[in-house]
């Protein structure tokens, strides 16, 4: 079993490219190989920012020989149906095989498909991969027609096996297929053969280059932590930048610089942000003070003054660089201190947010209002609420958050303690953009949950305001994620908050509605003054309105456009009537994924959606998870199936008698014995079921009706609830009513499943 | 050749040592363009030579003006004149990195000692339809230079493709050299008998063209010569083909010229604030409009490979 080596040889790919190719290059090859016919026993992928490398193992040397049977047309079929079959096929009259069946002679073609030899298949099947292959983005170079991520040096393919390696004859684009690669581009450039994968990877060693990237990674770390662990610092764990920066070097030489005693007062996290985002450094933390003091560099290659010329030149390009941070941070500071978090927002006021929804400056004012409502329902003092939503955006005015967007939030925090805020204010600039994502922290503090759920509401109540929902997969303005913020906020809370209410009152808040109604104040005024101007037989016209006669014409244009003005508000207005039950169905949706995340199915959602009070997201999410709870025992499956044959015999019975059977159901009429004892259990389970509901206890309102149980099942295997007496009959009927009434102030129970 | 040379003195000598390289490599060695660019991509000899079939290799010193980078002079690093080095050869050659490294070396850049990289850096030009793939190029940590595989040229796909070296030269001379503030910088030999930095050259022009172009160039007449420009562009490429001789000479350069004037007035205007964010964009819009369509007329001459001559 041969093993094959492939190597595509290229200019610089870049770092955050080669994952995705490597894996691509493995699965097209591969896919390609077994297509044809071929196996193989292992396959692996590696890259490295000058090539893409794939080594097989085990590769049959050719694949199976094929046979393969058509059927073709009969025997005496005109000459053109054969010609046609021949052609199809590729054979000749006289290598057709005539066998009789049923309706006759018939032709039949027998094609052997011999096997054909693994370094045919793999020419075809690297050339097609190379032709095909998916890059992000590709190039062509020089006069050549060939696209790849960068020019295409050379390829390297080669099979090994008892005999030795050869070549895999392939030409593409003027670039032959051939044995040899070469090694680090300064430190060991020359071309060099090779006739394995093990003599491939020990001679690019050799060469200066370590192939496999999670060597690299490996590497990289282990010199970086070691480093930083002598002088008694810690590296910021940063697995993005590891990658990124194993797939910039062949042959990593970590270095570890100081930073200049004049920036070590910046927040870690500029410092951080910094290094990172320009100069792809990683962090060196003093585990003592918290403080980034240390960065570490990642060169690609040895020199003779042991880096000392590299360290020293990216310490300057740093410099450079934390001398521009420094002065934003210095700058926001003065800012801050002599015009206050407020001042700094200002500008806010010259920011559009939206061209529908106004600049930030109104979206803030919008946010202030509605955390300052929200404030008193998850235990926040109104006027701390307010005044944390006036500055919580204040930074995205900043020099700092103008350089790196990243740190929104973050640099307002810093800044609002400078101003001398409460503590409560400064958190809220940070978190109340948060949960940012499923897995991201959610506020617990009150002030940063009032503001954190004021924005949520007045993004997505902005967006539903001018009908900008999400579609499909488009949800350009990310209210998904809003939602779901929304969502986990209250619930890991516990907060009691009515949506409804706040969405009502966001869509109230919305500017919209305003922005259609200036103009048609002004258009009503201007057309009434001309009509009045124009009753007046002498007039003549103004400067402002033209002559007369430019006036008369005028008219007619100002109404019609008044008319579609009008149009527009009554559209919306139509719309905002069904907004907030739009709105609160998408954030049901969004429950729903929660939750099912959680391991609770959609019916019991729904049971407990369509019971009053859904917009209380809590008391909701409590009803559903002690619903879960009940149906997982044996008692809540069993009453579930009571429940719904109750269900089904009334539904008839009221079906065909045309009336509701709803009331009136007396003990006095019980015939049986298993019918009295419902009724006791009914009234027991009526007298424990008002109080648990009223005080929200769920799981006690469960515990109620688990005990209906055993008497509804004995119930309906002692009686025909359909007797041949009609008052029994209609008694028993009225029984089961009861029992629906009682079983529906839980949860909606006819929405569930099985 | 170039080992032996050592480190550069001066501004110059840098200049002069990538000018006799790529000579002996085998470019054109071009003179700036004689009007106002925002870099050396806008000379004709990129834009326009960067499309067609026939080969092309030209070097070149280009002086470019970003009037919104102005600091008065005041900046370490920013200036709103300044110089870029531009190389563009067609097609691109394969050994075009080993070229480019070779240039370092002539300048002083000893790629024993220093990490030279190329991370990834795609660029693109909205104002002329032009976009390519390629790297920024770090030394020691520091970007030294733009490496660029032209793709796309004024809307057309470039057949052959050509390869685009920028160097940004204060800032490679800066660090070359050794110097924090690119004032300081020695502009010819600091041992000649009148030693000039750059300060000594360019301060004063820092500071009156930041004044200019921020507070005091006349915006009406901005807009109206860009406006002039644009509909000039369009006459000359509409104009009636055969003039009195009855020869057919299409305009392509001279109506680039107009294109290059209005990118400029553009900039200028940019630089005045009085260009709000929407509008950038259909400004954007109307350059390229004009790059596109001299671009449309230049692959019909003969010096873009068509038939029109």
């Amino acid at each position: 079993m041969p093993d094959l080596l492939i190597e595509l040889f290229s200019e610089e790919i870049p770092a955050r490219m080669q994952a995705r190719a490597r894996e691509d290059l493995k699965k097209l090859v591969t896919d390609g190989l077994v297509e044809a016919g071929l196996t193989y026993a292992h396959a692996a992928a590696f890259s490295t920012p000058r090539r893409l490398t794939l080594a097989l193992e085990g590769l049959s040397a050719q694949s199976p020989t094929l046979k393969e049977e058509r059927k073709g047309p009969k025997a005496d079929a005109p000459a053109a149906a054969i010609e046609g079959f021949l052609r199809s096929t590729g054979l000749t009259r006289d290598q057709l095989e005539q066998r009789d069946d049923k309706k006759g002679a018939t032709l039949f073609a027998v094609i052997t498909r011999p096997g054909r030899a693994a370094p045919e298949i793999v020419a075809e099947v690297l050339d097609r991969t190379i032709r095909a292959f998916p890059w992000p983005k590709s190039m062509r170079w020089g006069a050549g027609t060939l696209r790849w991520v960068r020019p295409l040096h050379s390829i390297l393919c080669v099979m090994t096996d008892d005999h030795g390696a050869t070549v895999v004859p392939l030409t593409l684009d003027g670039i032959a297929a051939g044995n040899t690669t070469r090694g680090h581009r300064f430190m060991a450039p020359a071309a060099f053969p090779v006739s394995s994968f093990d003599d491939y990877v020990a001679k690019l060693k050799a060469a200066k280059v370590i192939l496999d990237p999670a060597e690299r990674e490996a590497a990289i770390w282990h010199d970086a932590t070691t480093m930083a662990f002598a002088q008694g610092g810690e590296v910021v764990d940063d697995k993005g930048l590891l990658a990124e920066v194993a797939g910039l070097v062949e042959w990593p030489v970590v270095l570890m610089g100081a930073i200049g005693e004049a920036f070590l007062g910046l927040p870690p996290e500029v410092l951080q942000t910094s290094m990172k985002e320009h100069q792809k450094f990683f962090s060196v933390r003093n585990p003592r003070t918290g403080r980034i003091e240390k960065f570490i560099t990642v060169a690609n290659r040895e020199t003779a003054d042991h880096g000392a010329t590299i360290l020293a030149g990216n310490q300057k390009v740093l410099s450079a660089r934390l001398s521009d941070a420094r002065f934003f941070w210095e700058n926001d500071l003065r800012t801050v201190k002599s015009v206050g978090m407020e001042g700094m927002a200002a500008g806010l006021a010259n920011v559009t947010f939206h061209n529908k929804l106004g600049s930030q400056a109104d979206r803030i004012a919008r946010i202030e209002a509605l955390a300052r409502e929200i404030a008193p329902l998850v235990g926040a003092a109104p006027d701390l609420a307010a005044e944390a939503a006036r500055v919580a955006k204040a930074d995205l005015q900043s020099a700092m958050v103008g350089e790196f967007p990243e740190l929104q939030g973050t640099m307002g925090g810093y800044y609002a303690r400078a101003a001398g805020l409460p503590e409560a204010v400064a958190n809220a600039c940070k978190a109340h953009y948060q949960p940012l994502g499923p897995s991201d922290d959610v506020p617990t503090k009150p002030v940063s949950v009032a503001v954190a759920l004021a924005d949520k509401i007045d993004t997505l109540t902005g967006f539903w305001a001018i009908d900008e929902k999400p579609t499909g997969s488009k949800d350009p303005f990310a209210l998904r994620r809003a939602a779901l913020g929304v969502i986990r906020l209250v619930l890991g809370n516990g907060d009691r908050i009515s949506l409804t209410d706040l969405i009502v009152r966001g869509l109230g808040l919305q500017l919209w509605r305003n922005s259609i109604m200036g103009p048609i104040y002004t258009l009503e005024s201007e057309i009434e003054r001309l009509e009045c101007d124009l009753s007046d037989p002498n007039w003549v016209g103004t400067f402002l309105t033209g002559t007369r006669q430019q006036a008369e014409q005028l008219l007619p244009k100002l109404r019609e456009e008044l008319r579609s003005l009008q149009r527009q508000m009554d559209d919306l207005d139509a719309w905002l009537v069904v907004a907030p039950t739009d709105l609160l169905a998408f954030l049901h949706d969004r429950l729903k994924v929660h939750l099912r995340d959680q391991g609770i199915r959609h019916d019991v959602i729904d049971a407990c959606l369509a019971m009053p009070g859904n917009d209380d997201l809590t008391l909701l999410v409590k009803r559903a998870e002690a619903l879960a709870a009940f149906l997982n025992t044996e008692d809540g499956t069993n009453l579930l199936q009571g429940f719904k044959r109750a269900n089904n015999i009334l539904t008839q019975a009221e079906a065909k008698d045309g009336v509701e059977y709803s009331f009136g159901a007396d003990p006095k009429f019980a015939a049986d014995a298993s019918e009295t004892a419902l009724f006791a259990v009914l009234d027991a389970a009526e007298a424990t079921l008002a109080p648990a509901m009223a005080s929200e206890d769920f799981p006690a309102a469960m515990a109620a009706m688990a005990a209906l149980r055993a008497p509804i099942d004995a119930f309906f295997t002692a009686v025909q609830v359909n007797s041949d007496n009609p008052v029994i009959r209609r008694n028993r009927l009225n029984l089961l009513s009861r029992i629906r009434t009682i079983c529906l102030k839980v949860a909606d129970l006819t929405r569930l499943e099985g | 050749m170039a080992a032996t040379q050592g480190t550069p003195r001066s501004f110059q000598e840098i200049i002069l040592r990538l000018q006799a390289y790529w000579a002996a490599k085998g470019c054109a060695v071009l003179q700036p363009y004689d009007m106002e660019v925002g870099a050396g991509t806008f000379h004709p000899a990129t834009t326009l030579r960067s499309l067609g079939t026939r080969p092309w290799a030209a070097a070149y010193v280009q002086p470019s003006r970003r009037p919104t980078d102005g600091r008065y002079g005041e900046n370490p690093n920013r200036l709103q004149h300044y110089y870029q080095y531009q190389v563009l050869i067609k097609p691109s050659p394969p050994d075009l990195q080993d070229l480019y490294l070779g240039s370092l070396n002539a300048i002083g850049i000893d790629t024993a000692l220093h990490d030279i990289r190329f991370v990834e850096d795609d660029w693109e030009s909205p104002t002329l339809g032009a976009w390519g793939l390629g790297w920024e190029v770090w030394c020691d940590g520091m970007e030294v230079s733009q490496f660029t595989y032209f793709q796309q040229v004024g809307g057309h796909d470039c057949h052959p493709v050509s390869g685009e070296l920028t160097y940004g030269l204060e800032r490679l001379a800066m660090y070359v050299l050794g110097v924090g503030h690119v004032m300081d910088m020695p502009f010819n030999d600091p041992d000649s008998p009148i030693p000039l930095s750059y300060g000594d050259i360019f301060r004063q022009t820092e500071q009156e063209y930041s004044r200019w172009n921020f507070d005091q160039a006349d915006t009406a007449m901005l807009l109206k010569h860009f406006e002039d420009a644009e509909a000039e562009c369009d006459r000359i490429l509409t104009a009636s083909q055969p003039d009195k001789a009855g020869r057919h000479i299409v305009m392509a350069h001279p109506a680039y010229d107009q294109c290059i004037k209005a990118s400029h007035l553009f900039n200028l205007l940019d630089a005045r604030g009085v260009i709000s964010v929407t509008e950038r964009q259909a400004y954007i819009g109307r350059v390229r409009a004009l790059a596109k369509r001299c671009a449309d007329a230049f692959v019909t001459t003969e010096a873009g490979g068509g038939q029109a001559a």
